[in-house]
């Protein structure tokens, strides 16, 4: 077994620790913090129903930031739609024989490539071009763009100008599902390409990307606007009333 | 003290997002609480060595105690949908008055000592100490946030700088450095029950006066009793309401409502007061404390009702808050609740804002009104941002927005309404909520108002408007101070039940 291979097996390894585990305690603090008082954004839902409904729409439409500004929404909801089919598109690399869906994605997982790196260039451009924006992007913001586009990038090149072998890819990976580490090609494209996606992995339960699960959490949104009608006490909070 | 010099912005035909322009309103900062204003309500009189730590230590508490600052500090991307949302970054082009920035502010912070990539690589994501410069930055911007909430309609996460202000607030609080004119108005509201200082003769006086008043203007001998065991319905309004213009005629038409419906009610001397600046300052404890005086005076004068006069935090504290903090609403199951609860009349909504109160006797025909009587009159309505985006009125969501302008086309004939990206849940905050409705904030004051005034300039040049209608005693004092910078008449706000006050018929003389 080459070098190799071994490391980026222990690289997915870790980084894929890293990743269910950071998550994981995350989205275990953010369960356990109580929210002590009621503060949806009214006009709010009045059920439990009417709220999971306005998650769905804030989930798949982005209802807000439609709102707000139709660039941001359009770019942003672009590339967040091709990431979508991008992740389905290569769940093919984890699963033999491979789901009937996943095989009818294909086709368009690969446009969604293009989408993809088109929204993030959009979004990027932003932070260039309006001032408010420039203003309050880090460093950080930047790089968040850089390496999700060179992600883009790298599996596009693959796809259009060197391809690798993705027959062994796809045994390499299947390898590391059952512990068993097969031989990974050693072309620079795909490394770079793996490297990144396992630095995103990483990256994402210490970074911004902590908005995917922090919407869930959202007081504002997932609060159901009934004060009046229950009693709402947080368990610091009703130890005032005793 | 002289205020200094500051431009009134030119109200523009349509609205401009301004460019950035940095450092514009740091110089802008209220006056800070002496030490004995501090110690009254138990915070620390002024900075000591060791604030830092305390300071940190007093976050680490509170990120713990708030699910909704635990992850708005985290969830936020800087994509920048906030950042031209701000009445206040509209109107003074200070990129720290966006809201994305205003939280920034804490998040620096934050990540600094909390997480990872802060406590590592402090340069890349932004991260910084928590040195004096840093908590002078976070007392001037945190006092330029006015809570109204508009950022979080528009954010994808639903992060609300509201809940950032309060809690930076409440750290700063912490360690000494509080807001001179908040905090010397909760000291008040404990000395003496209410926010401007009146005491219960003085108030008992005043109603006298409005009594007289009232039986001059009508011949009807409407009454505004204080302290009456036994009424069916507590009102609660915010003090203002007892001599401030335009704001007691509102007061007088809560008294008439109350008489033309034949249902008997009070105010009380020890509940004189419906706001709550407790929420300004971000402090559950002081938040609960004022709001336990509604309780006791409900529990004390054996109430069945308790109705909230025109006030909008104030609404949200009684909408959103009461049931929570002291058990005024439904629901409970706990003894400290159902002693209240049990008192109360579950056919009515507890509480109940004045406007549902009015909206429901005149759906059922039980109040009259001659219309014309506001014929003098085109009327628009300033959704009061904590009533609109904290609060609801009625069954349905956004009955906040309607009952009013129902009540309003009930009792006068014409209405036009502003533009619909100024109104509903997009309105705009009228520039003095949030505790800055104080004279060493006037410029952010008149500054913060500009988006308001276009909307109204618009309404005035195209459809005549003369009035513009609002249900909270702080839009009303702001309004009357701030309109006339931008050459409107200060008498052209008033409140919706100024409106009914003027149109209702009161039944025979006697």
């Amino acid at each position: 077994m080459s070098a190799l291979s071994l490391i980026y097996a222990a690289l997915f390894y870790a980084a894929t620790a890293l990743f269910v585990v950071g998550l994981a305690l995350k989205i275990r603090r953010y369960a356990a913090i109580p929210a002590p008082l009621k503060i949806p954004t009214t006009p709010a839902p009045t059920t439990r129903g009417g709220v999971a409904l306005r998650m769905l729409r804030e989930v798949v439409f982005f209802e807000s930031l439609f709102k707000s500004s139709k660039w941001t929404w359009a770019f942003g909801w672009l590339f967040h739609a091709a990431l979508l089919l991008v992740v389905l598109r290569h769940l093919r690399y984890f699963q033999q024989p491979v789901w009937e869906p996943i095989v009818w994605v294909q086709p368009f997982g690969v446009y969604a490539g293009f989408a993809m790196v088109a929204g993030l260039a959009g979004l990027w451009a932003r932070r260039c071009l309006v001032d408010r924006v420039r203003y309050i992007s880090t460093p950080s913001d930047h790089l968040h763009l850089a390496l999700l586009v060179a992600i883009g990038l790298s599996g596009l090149g693959m796809r259009f100008v060197a391809p690798t072998d993705i027959v062994a890819l796809k045994a390499f990976m299947l390898g590391l599902m059952r512990l068993d580490i097969q031989p990974l090609p050693a072309d620079p494209l795909l490394l770079l390409h793996l490297t990144l996606v396992a630095v995103l992995m990483i990256v994402f339960p210490i970074s911004k990307l902590l908005h995917a699960p922090g919407l869930f959490f959202s007081p504002t949104r997932m609060q159901v606007d009934n004060p009046r009608e229950a009693r709402h006490v947080a368990s610091w909070a009703a130890a005032l009333d005793k | 003290m002289a205020a200094a010099k500051f431009e009134t912005p030119a109200l523009k035909p349509y609205p401009v997002i301004p460019l950035v322009a940095e450092g514009a309103m740091a110089s802008t900062r209220p006056f800070v609480a002496s030490p004995q204003i501090q110690g009254n309500l138990g915070f620390p009189g002024e900075l000591a060595e060791g604030w830092e730590q305390r300071a940190i230590g007093k976050m680490g508490e509170l990120l713990g105690r708030y699910r909704s600052l635990q992850v708005y500090m985290d969830a936020c991307v800087h994509c920048g949908a906030c950042s031209d949302k701000c009445h206040y970054f509209l109107g003074t082009g200070d990129p720290k008055n966006m809201p994305v920035a205003r939280q920034d502010l804490m998040r620096k912070v934050y990540r600094r000592y909390f997480t990872f990539a802060g406590k590592h690589f402090p340069k890349l994501v932004g991260a910084v100490d928590l040195t004096r410069e840093v908590l002078d930055e976070w007392y001037s911007y945190f006092h330029q946030c006015s809570e109204c909430r508009r950022c979080s309609v528009f954010c994808p996460y639903g992060i609300d700088t509201a809940e950032v202000t309060m809690a930076a607030r409440e750290i700063m609080d912490s360690v000494g450095l509080g807001q001179k004119y908040s905090n010397e108005i909760i000291g008040k509201v404990h000395r003496i029950g209410n926010n401007l200082g009146l005491p219960g003769p003085a108030l008992e006086n005043t109603l006298e006066g409005l009594e007289e008043d009232v039986k001059d203007d009508t011949g009807v001998a409407v009454r505004y009793p204080m302290d009456a065991k036994g009424a069916e319905v507590l009102l609660v309004t915010p003090s203002a309401d007892f001599f401030a213009e335009p704001h007691v005629e509102s007061l007088i038409g809560y008294g008439k409502v109350f008489h033309a419906a034949g249902i008997s009610w009070t105010l009380s001397s020890m509940a004189s007061e419906a706001g709550n600046f407790g929420m300004f300052i971000g402090n559950y404890e002081q938040l609960r404390k004022i709001a336990l005086r509604i309780r006791e005076a409900a529990l004390e004068l054996g109430v069945k009702r308790i109705v909230v006069g025109e006030c909008g935090h104030a609404w949200r504290v009684a909408y959103s808050f009461w049931n929570t903090l002291v058990g005024i609403g439904a629901g409970g199951k706990d003894p400290f609740a159902i002693q209240l609860q049990s008192q109360l009349d579950g056919r009515y909504r507890q509480p109940m804002h004045i406007c549902e109160l009015t909206w429901d006797l005149i759906q059922r025909g039980a109040l009259k009104f001659d219309k014309e009587k506001n014929d003098d009159r085109v009327i628009t309505f300033h959704d009061s941002c904590n009533v609109a985006r904290a609060s609801r009125m009625g069954d349905m969501p956004g009955g906040q927005f309607l009952i009013p302008r129902q009540i309003i086309q009930a009792v006068a004939n014409n209405f036009h309404d502003m533009a619909p990206g100024t109104i509903g849940e997009a309105t705009f905050c009228c520039g003095g909520g949030g505790g800055l409705l104080t004279d060493d904030l006037l410029e952010l004051r008149v500054k913060g108002a500009l988006p308001r005034m276009e909307a109204l300039q618009q309404v005035v040049d195209r459809h005549g408007v003369n009035f513009m209608a609002t249900i909270c005693a702080i839009c009303k004092a702001q309004f009357t101070k701030v309109l006339p910078y931008y050459g409107f008449d200060m008498s052209m706000v008033g409140g919706v039940h100024q409106l009914v006050s003027k149109a209702i018929r009161l039944g025979d003389t006697h």
